[in-house]
């Protein structure tokens, strides 16, 4: 189903691909298994890497003694972090690209100190994993075990355990004289906070929790490095940016980029995880060693105790709103788990909290808190879901006060064209109103409840990101389009690729090749990251294909000696506008390519900087069961605003999978660690992500209202889909049993013992 | 599973299981043994140091990856045609140790005489795991978890033992002796499970709670099974709780609520309050002890309105 403000997709008139839903190219490779993934590449004379993690949550490396490694049968390389430069901070960028070298450098490989149980200090190449293994137990470490901290209020108190001595909070004045666990305050200040609160008729103040979350994708990190003669160094892996992969890897090396060349594999999922690099420089740097090709592919536990999650966070907020429900203040205060070292999204969870709305008096104060676990990665829309999880809960807390409908309440303060955001810029025409329309005209929204059922609706916002991408096409022999990108393709992006291509060159679609290239075969491309690719990559490759059709319309005038001007491309041909010569298909171009100037191909690149922000509106059913307070979803609906749909069943795909993400965040999935530190959930079987049977069809309603940004309108997709969910089943769980939920995850246990708490 | 599709694993694990080279063994300090009689079984663990029995392998392959140390010997027992049968005989329904849960499900007599064995036995993993595990590999790996453990015991199941001193019978109830540990005495294996067929106007159940809907392990597990008189009344009543104990407990008090009553409202509280009581559970990553006795309350209740609507249904 879709729902546009414009002619709708499925059937648009004017577009010949764009919005139709073509298999995509790499989907039989896919599902029959021949896709290569990162462990997938074997080599000959490969050997096994392991690596050495730390069993301790904090602790002094007093010394480390490979020597016994090092003369075990098999082994042929070893290394520690004194094998790799100490790199010092002087990192760029925000929100998924952000990276201080100093930490990077770091979390990779402990120097003087382990900060998280998992942290990396050693590892291995050996010419068996058995072998590999044996000699990672015979590296001898000798640790001196400091006290660790991991929740943020404790790692905040005066005599919390420091875990950087020269980590100075930024962002307070005075700049403070002694180390803290506090990176850095970021504050939203707008408008008069006290003005605000006094027009309020009603005020809701609540605290909430939220445990640290894993992005769960199904392949773990895997790598093969073989560094040759010649020092230079090949890097097949899976990961959302190859580029990414070959700056921090030569980084890391203390080598210049061009000497890494970065094959991509098939990504098995990523969510924003693989943005980053962990055993990619240590492989390199053991292959150098070695002489060889070295191999390494994180086990499930590893990718748990030593890769993503995303913040866990403590979140006070409170919301002023008027009788007639207009929200007139919020203020409120967010500390998320940055991890080992700074860096959590906190500053964007205060950005998106309150974004859908026009609210002028604005005051919130975001605390970047470091802790003894994994250092955060990016996690789908990065910051916004569980700030919203606090903010969307409230507003339903409002609009359940004030004895208004909570869509209706979302509408009366909806932000439109012209309305400066919370976090600043003014928006360009946006959707938000649609999505919450969309639900408000869905049929569930107005299916009856049974029993113990209750429903809650919620929004959520993601800026989309733009950023650098490169594209070249080329139109082969038999005139067909190859298009090569340096995106890497996680979901469906292949697909929306060739789908723009095929209407620029008016070719069908499986007569073009959609191609992620390696480092070396196209430009500089970032991450795919930000719900970026569609959006950036996209301009590139519309640039290109649009470059190709004035050569081959220049290509075709030659042939018949007249101008250009003279000359239309419709429909994949090149047409006469006297329309008495036989049009000349790319096939006959590309035949008479020798004699009118060679191979036809172009190139562009784009650093796109329209990026249309998205927002989503869902609404959940659920049951709870009142004696085991098990909360099952009955049914799930999410709108959102595509700007538009170029391939409408991976949007759909897209706000499906940041559903399910959501939903598994909302009821059960978390971080437990013991006492020492040691997180005691490292499978999929206690960390309890959904299966398929837990989750209903998860309906969907495309909005589209265009992007101003992008030529057909696109804005990204893949990540405003999660920021909802947890609010929405918060509010629904409210709705069927009067209790509000305010930590995640809402399990049986929390649930049951907040319903034996009420007197149930 | 399709005969052809169980030939080629034999053939998988047969070429596994020919002399390594010599370099592999090596290696592999590990040795696998498949013997094809209980006699061979017998005198291949008699002597052995350190050697390990599996069935299915569904939880020794795991706690190998997770680090347990490796047996000198691991003994494939899938090979020993006794330990896969299931057969009535008598008045008594004999299921191999070793027999694939899949299995039990696609026999129709037995799921129509003893469901609630054979749901609990379907709880096991995935469709895939379900190919390989078995009633007699859930017994012996002894967690407290275990989901057939209690709907065996609920149906007064009796476990065939081998071993060097020659075959014995003793209550499943009697074997898990604690967390990871059995009765089973060194060079002792389970051959065979055995259950009477149950008498007219007689039902089991089995339900457990898992946070989510398929692929976990029970926080609580409770197994209920009763015979009705003419009139709706208990007449033998049995309720196994698992999970909430090191090994799986007993509700006695079920009995005396219950007997010569119909299942009131009032009886199944105080049955529910009883079963809380019996519970001596722990707290950790799956559960509270609060919650895992609230619980076993409410699923032994549930339980035996499940199990009293089958034997109303089963008619006399």
């Amino acid at each position: 189903m879709t729902v546009t403000a414009t002619p709708t997709t499925d059937s648009q008139p004017g577009y010949k691909w764009v919005g139709t839903r073509p298999v995509r190219h790499d989907g039989l490779d896919k599902v029959t298994g021949r896709a290569r993934y990162g462990a997938d590449l074997n080599l000959p004379g490969m050997l096994i890497g392991a690596v050495l993690r730390s069993p301790h949550a904090h602790a002094r490396i007093l010394s480390i003694d490979t020597s016994a490694a090092q003369a075990m049968e098999g082994v042929k390389a070893v290394v520690t972090g004194a094998d790799f430069p100490m790199l010092e901070s002087g990192g760029e960028g925000s929100g998924e690209e952000y990276y201080d070298p100093r930490d990077l450098c770091r979390n990779v490989m402990a120097r003087d100190k382990v900060l998280y149980e998992g942290h990396a200090l050693a590892a291995v190449a050996a010419t068996s994993r058995r072998e590999a293994l044996a000699a990672l137990a015979a590296i001898e470490v000798d640790y001196d075990v400091l006290p660790h901290v991991l929740d943020v209020s404790e790692a905040m108190a005066p005599d919390a355990p420091i875990l950087h001595d020269d980590l100075i909070t930024e962002g307070v004045d005075p700049i403070p004289d002694e180390p803290s666990n506090v990176a850095s305050r970021y504050v939203i200040d707008r408008g008069d906070i006290e003005k605000g609160f006094a027009e309020a008729d009603v005020i809701v103040e609540r605290e909430f929790v939220t445990q640290p979350v894993h992005q769960g994708y199904i392949e773990p990190h895997a790598v093969v490095a073989d560094v040759g003669e010649d020092g230079k160094a090949t890097v097949f892996c899976s990961s959302q940016g190859h580029f990414m992969v070959r700056s921090h890897t030569a980084e890391l090396l203390g080598w210049e980029p061009s000497r890494v060349k970065v094959i991509p594999a098939e990504i098995g999922g990523g969510f924003g995880g693989k943005t980053t690099v962990y055993v990619e420089p240590v492989a390199a740097r053991l292959s150098q060693k070695a002489g060889r090709p070295v191999k390494i592919v994180m086990t499930r536990d590893e990718v748990f105790r030593a890769t993503g999650p995303t913040s866990g966070s403590k979140i006070r907020l409170k919301v002023g709103a008027t009788r007639d429900g207009r929200l007139t203040a919020v203020e409120g205060s967010m500390a998320y788990q940055a991890g080992a070292f700074k860096g959590s999204p906190v500053s964007l969870g205060c950005m998106c909290a309150f974004a859908p709305y026009a609210i002028e008096n604005v005051l919130l104060e975001g605390l970047d808190v470091v802790v003894n676990m994994p250092k955060v990665a990016a996690y789908r829309a990065p910051g916004a879901p569980m700030a919203s999880f606090a903010s969307e809960t409230l507003l339903d807390e409002v609009a359940e006060q004030l004895g208004i409908d909570p869509l209706e309440l979302r509408l009366r303060n909806a932000a439109e064209e012209g309305v400066r955001s919370v976090y600043g810029p003014v928006y360009k025409r946006i959707g938000f109103k649609e999505t919450v329309e969309a639900v408000r005209d869905h049929p569930q929204y107005s299916t009856e409840l049974g029993p113990n059922q209750g429903r809650g609706v919620a929004s959520g916002f993601w800026f989309n990101f733009g950023g650098s991408s490169s594209a070249t096409v080329h139109i082969n022999e038999d005139g067909s389009a190859s298009v090569l990108t340096g995106s890497p393709d996680i979901g469906g992006s292949r697909a929306s690729m060739a789908l723009m291509a095929a209407e620029e060159l008016g070719i069908d679609v499986y007569d073009i090749t959609p191609i992620v290239s390696d480092t070396e075969s196209v430009g500089y491309t970032e991450v795919t990251g930000g719900s970026r690719v569609t959006h950036a990559t996209g301009m590139a490759v519309i640039d290109a294909c649009r470059k190709v059709v004035t050569d081959l319309r220049a290509r075709a005038a030659k042939v018949w000696d007249v101008d250009v001007e003279e000359v239309e491309w419709v429909d994949g041909r090149a047409q006469h506008v006297s329309g008495d010569r036989a049009p000349m298909t790319t096939r006959d171009l590309a035949a008479g390519a020798a004699g009118t100037g060679g191979p036809i191909t172009a190139s562009a690149a784009v650093n796109a900087r329209g990026a249309g922000v998205a927002f989503s509106t869902q609404v959940c059913d659920v049951e709870v069961d009142p004696e085991t307070g098990a909360v099952t979803i009955l049914r799930y609906m999410t709108a959102q605003d595509a700007g538009r749909a170029i391939h409408p069943s991976y949007v759909e795909g897209q706000m499906q999978g940041g559903v399910a993400q959501g939903i598994g965040w909302a009821l059960n999935e978390e971080y437990i660690f013991d006492t020492g530190g040691t997180m005691e959930n490292p499978g999929f079987l206690d960390y309890r992500m959904p299966v398929a049977s837990d989750l209903p069809m998860i309906d969907t309603v495309i909005v589209e209202v265009p992007n101003p940004g992008h030529p057909y309108g696109v804005r990204g997709v893949g990540e405003v889909g999660i920021v909802p969910p947890m609010a929405a089943v918060a509010n629904a769980i409210h709705d069927a049993t009067g209790l509000r939920m305010s930590e995640l995850p809402m399990s049986p246990v929390k649930v049951l013992e907040a319903i034996g708490a009420n007197g149930g | 599973m399709p005969a052809t599709l169980r030939a080629v694993l034999r053939g998988l694990e047969s070429a596994l299981s020919s002399p390594p080279e010599e370099e592999l063994r090596v290696r592999f300090a590990m040795r696998y043994v498949a013997p094809t009689s209980i006699e061979e079984a017998v005198s291949v663990l008699d002597g052995a140091v350190a050697a390990q029995v599996y069935a299915g392998a569904t939880d020794f392959i795991p706690q190998l990856r997770m680090g347990r140390p490796e047996p000198g010997v691991a003994v494939d027992l899938k090979r020993i045609d006794r330990l896969t049968d299931l057969r009535r005989e008598g008045n008594t329904w004999v299921i191999g140790a070793a027999t694939p849960s899949a299995r039990l499900a696609e026999e129709d007599d037995l799921v129509a005489e003893l469901p609630g064995l054979v749901e609990a036995a379907g709880l096991i993993g995935s469709d895939q795991i379900q190919s390989r595990a078995s009633l007699g590999g859930n017994l012996c790996n002894a967690s407290p978890a275990a989901d057939s453990v209690p709907a065996m015991v609920v149906n007064d199941g009796r476990a065939v033992i081998a071993g060097p001193g020659g075959m014995r019978t003793i209550p499943v109830a009697s074997v898990v002796t604690g967390p990871g540990t059995t009765s089973l005495a060194s060079g002792e294996f389970l051959v065979e499970l055995v259950f009477d067929r149950p008498p007219p106007q007689t039902a089991d159940a089995y339900l457990r709670f898992i946070p989510r809907t398929e692929m976990d392990i029970a926080v609580v597990g409770a197994g209920a099974r009763l015979t009705l008189d003419e009139a709706g009344r208990c007449q033998e009543v049995s309720v196994a709780l698992g999970a909430v104990a090191p090994t799986v407990v007993m509700v006695p008090a079920a009995e005396d609520i219950l007997v010569g009553h119909t299942l009131t409202d009032d009886a199944l509280k105080r049955v529910a309050a009883e079963a809380s009581a019996v519970c001596n559970p722990i707290d950790d990553k799956r559960g509270t002890k609060a919650y895992r006795r609230q619980v076993a309350g409410v699923l032994a209740v549930r339980a035996l309105k499940l199990a009293a609507d089958r034997a109303a249904r089963t008619g006399s």
